[in-house]
């Protein structure tokens, strides 16, 4: 049973991850669209903000697994 | 018509073109899936040896299961024996040392490893059981020299957590965890030996700073000896990486500083790349999962944390504990959670890079487990093609991933821990 509520922690993790990431990509397109001529700062700044929410939800999901 | 056939022979030329990568890759898969099959093949007949539960009489017996799960964690950890093919291993030398008893060396291959990396031989109390070096903790095991055991069994205790048990003579003998270089955080905790070896992952490493080494030594005497030319050969691999940490994580987030930071900085970037790309390869100068280690990445952290802090100015250590601008009754909330963020920053350092190497191979090797899982372990032909049918593309596709999770993740501990010393060495503030 523990096994089955750690795997619906994660995917709530993964969900909230996924819809940040998201926003975090839809908004860096219309940055792209809008100024093409900074597209380096702003994938590399998309990158940034994704991987610190990426670190948020892996957390969740280490937490989900080990400490069941 | 002839439209049609110009258009015809682009698509096949693009085909052709493409069977450059892909026949590697199914090469590369062939391979993997073949160490797979011959140690499924070991799981059916050796590994599954088990024995009863019954404290007096302990006895080996055949059980046909096969766990995904539990293989995948096995091929995922560290191991004192370096696994080529079939029941050869590359010996690695092991330093224990137990207290009471002083240190034992002795090379992996002393163990007389056969299926799936466990050990007929006990020395001095010590026993190989999957590859990793474990020692006898209960009463009546002869503790010196070498003597003969039977198999290993599991046990589960009352809390369900699993340990392993030596069969010896027709009795069971508890045996304590594994040496913990994931400093127990992995459910290792303190044992009762050290062991301070050469393992897998040590091998692996030196490895990786030996070819990176090479590589840029390399790269170092084509500067002198082609000066004024166009880069070329490893110049040409290496140039380009490094002017892009140098351009966009080093200056941009170092600013003026970027000299003094930038040695460190490309260490940690080409090392983490270097060790992940190692550990993409599924057979044995690879297959290390390295930076997958939580002990490593944890080292990779705390070494972040270090610069960070000790470069760390009088701004940085203001922000702290003295939050500059803000009322005092908020300073007793904002100033315990910056000092926590002190320490949650490299913890999630650590835990990033962890955890998408660990969950790509993972997959990977969940996916090569469908042959097993729809084969029902070797028994079931069809089921087996089947499952190599399904597994093949989505290993394919899951290596393509890896292969770029390589590098960002690289990029991003890289481009984390600038931004991380960046904003601790940061000059003035302009405060609003």
């Amino acid at each position: 049973m523990t096994g089955t509520l750690a795997a619906i922690g994660a995917g709530l993790a993964v969900i909230g991850a996924g819809i940040g990431i998201g926003n975090i990509g839809s908004k860096a397109m219309e940055a792209i669209a809008r100024q093409p001529e900074v597209v380096g700062d702003i994938r590399s700044n998309m990158i940034l903000m994704a991987a610190l929410i990426e670190g948020a939800a892996l957390i969740a999901i280490i937490l989900s697994i080990f400490v069941k | 018509m002839s439209k049609f056939v110009a258009i015809l022979k682009k698509r096949y030329k693009r085909i052709i073109r493409m069977k450059k990568f892909v026949v590697p890759f199914i090469c590369l898969f062939v391979i993997m899936a073949n160490t797979f099959i011959v140690e499924g093949a070991e799981t059916h007949t050796g590994e599954s040896e088990n024995a009863t539960h019954n404290h007096d009489e302990c006895s080996c017996h055949h059980e046909e299961k096969y766990d995904p799960g539990a293989s995948a964690f096995h091929h995922i950890a560290d191991a004192n024996a370096f696994h080529l093919f079939g029941d050869y291993y590359l010996p690695l030398p092991c330093l224990l040392y137990s207290p009471g008893k002083g240190f034992t060396f002795l090379m992996s291959n002393a163990f007389d490893m056969h299926h799936h990396g466990s050990g007929t031989k006990a020395i001095d109390g010590y026993v190989m059981v999957h590859g990793s070096v474990m020692r006898v903790k209960q009463e009546g095991f002869p503790m010196d020299g070498e003597v003969e055991v039977s198999c290993y069994t599991e046990k589960e205790a009352a809390d369900g957590k699993m340990s392993y048990q030596v069969v010896y003579e027709e009795k069971c003998y508890d045996l304590d965890k594994k040496t913990s270089y994931d400093g127990g955080i992995m459910g290792g905790g303190v044992t009762s030996f050290y062991d301070f070896g050469i393992t897998k992952n040590v091998f692996t490493m030196i490895l990786a700073f030996l070819i990176l080494f090479f590589l840029f030594r390399k790269a170092a005497v084509s500067y002198i000896t082609r000066k004024g030319q166009a880069p070329k050969g490893v110049q040409a691999v290496i140039e380009p990486l490094f002017e892009f940490i140098r351009n966009e994580v080093a200056i941009p987030f170092l600013g003026s500083k970027y000299e003094k930071y930038l040695p460190y900085l490309m260490s940690i970037f080409f090392f983490i790349l270097g060790l992940n790309l190692i550990g993409q390869l599924p057979f044995f100068p690879g297959s290390g999962n390295v930076t997958g280690n939580l002990s490593v990445t944890l080292v990779l952290a705390v070494i972040a944390a270090l610069i960070t802090n000790f470069s760390g100015n009088k701004h940085y250590w203001q922000h702290v504990f003295n939050m500059p601008g803000v009322p005092l009754p908020i300073k007793f909330i904002l100033t315990p959670v910056e000092l926590l963020g002190l320490f949650i920053k490299p913890m999630t350092l650590m835990l990033r890079l962890f955890a998408n190497i660990t969950a790509g191979h993972i997959v990977i090797i969940i996916f090569v487990s469908l042959i097993f899982i729809f084969g029902q372990a070797g028994e079931n032909l069809g089921g087996s093609i089947l499952g190599g049918v399904m597994a093949v593309p989505l290993t394919l596709f899951m290596m393509a991933i890896e292969l770029l999770v390589a590098f960002v993740q690289a990029f991003v501990f890289c481009i984390l821990t600038a931004s991380y010393i960046g904003a601790a060495i940061e000059e003035h503030h302009e405060h609003h």
